[in-house]
């Protein structure tokens, strides 16, 4: 295995690490360099975790507007009447 | 006081059966539409709110979005659920509206991605967060922290972090959406990680214990 990699060139393999996508003998030298440097330790911790703040940021409750405004329903209730007078509009 | 607009709140749940609401749909059924659209408008309003940040451009794209969805109801298949495939629709709603937009005054993420030494080592300290800041904070509070830093992202870093991390769409499909190519998909998420991170190390660094942490390799 050669030499370990640096701070920063760890940091750019960042997300290659968590989706498996580093090869032998990268990963090992990746590895080793976290097993030595207490502060990329910690910044891989404080990265995934992040990954999953942004994940679970909008819990059910926090997607559910108290109300929508009057004029946007009566909006939506005309989208029949104009749909159906209109031509067909492909959605993907 | 038109009765089809007082009668559901707006967050109520669809009760009929998808299969039941589709046919209704399909054969035009007045009631079930408004049934349809009082269950789902709340969530998607909420959801384009999200993409968007601006409650005009948000209501917009709810109206398109329903307007596609009843127009290509005879080619829906039911493969997913009817709120699953407005959901889809809703979402690449406002993504068009976004890629419509200028950017400009940008906020620039270099300061807040780590620093280095001309020799590739770090310039600061990382501070250790939490093991687990959901369960060993607030959680109300966290998650309302990171919706706000997830509001600051610049708009491009945004964009992809929602697509990616939030809405789940592939690296592909989040390309495809926003015209540009896979490894700069890639890229852009990459930093934009790194950049919440770094809006979020002020409420979170300092608040764990040192060495208090999983492995390197525990996912």
């Amino acid at each position: 295995m050669g030499p370990t990699v640096t701070c920063r060139e760890l940091i750019d393999l960042l997300d290659r690490y968590l989706e498996g996508e580093l090869a032998q003998p990268l990963a090992a030298r990746f590895e080793a360099h976290l097993a030595r440097c207490p502060d990329c330790a910690e910044y891989l911790h404080s990265y995934r975790q992040t990954i999953r703040l942004a994940r679970e940021a909008w819990c059910a409750d926090d997607l559910v507007p108290a109300d929508v405004p009057r004029e946007l329903l009566e909006a939506l209730l005309d989208v029949r009447s104009l749909a159906a007078s209109a031509g067909d509009v492909e959605p993907n | 006081m038109d009765a089809s607009l007082s009668s559901a709140p707006t967050a109520a749940p669809v009760a009929l059966p998808d299969a039941e609401l589709l046919a209704r749909l399909r054969a035009g059924d007045e009631a079930a539409y408004a049934e349809w659209m009082h269950g789902t408008a709340g969530r998607m309003l909420a959801v384009a709110r999200r993409i968007l940040r601006n409650e005009d451009d948000a209501e917009d794209a709810v109206q398109e979005a329903f307007t596609q969805a009843y127009r290509a109801l005879p080619r829906f298949e039911g493969h997913a659920l009817l709120s699953t495939w407005l959901h889809r629709i809703v979402v690449n709603a406002c993504l068009i509206r976004l890629r419509k937009r200028r950017r400009h005054g940008e906020r620039s993420l270099e300061e807040l991605l780590p620093r280095f030494q001309e020799d590739g080592h770090r310039l600061e300290v990382t501070d250790p967060w939490p093991r687990d800041p959901l369960a060993e904070l607030e959680a109300k509070d966290v998650r309302a922290g990171v919706r706000e830093a997830i509001d600051r992202l610049p708009e491009r870093h945004r964009c992809v972090l929602l697509l990616r991390d939030i809405e789940g769409r592939s690296g592909e499909e989040t390309a495809e959406r926003l015209g540009i190519r896979p490894d700069a998909v890639k890229m852009r998420l990459h930093r934009a990680r790194q950049a919440l991170r770094g809006l979020l190390d002020p409420q979170l660094a300092g608040r764990g214990m040192p060495w208090d942490r999983p492995s390197p390799a525990e996912s």
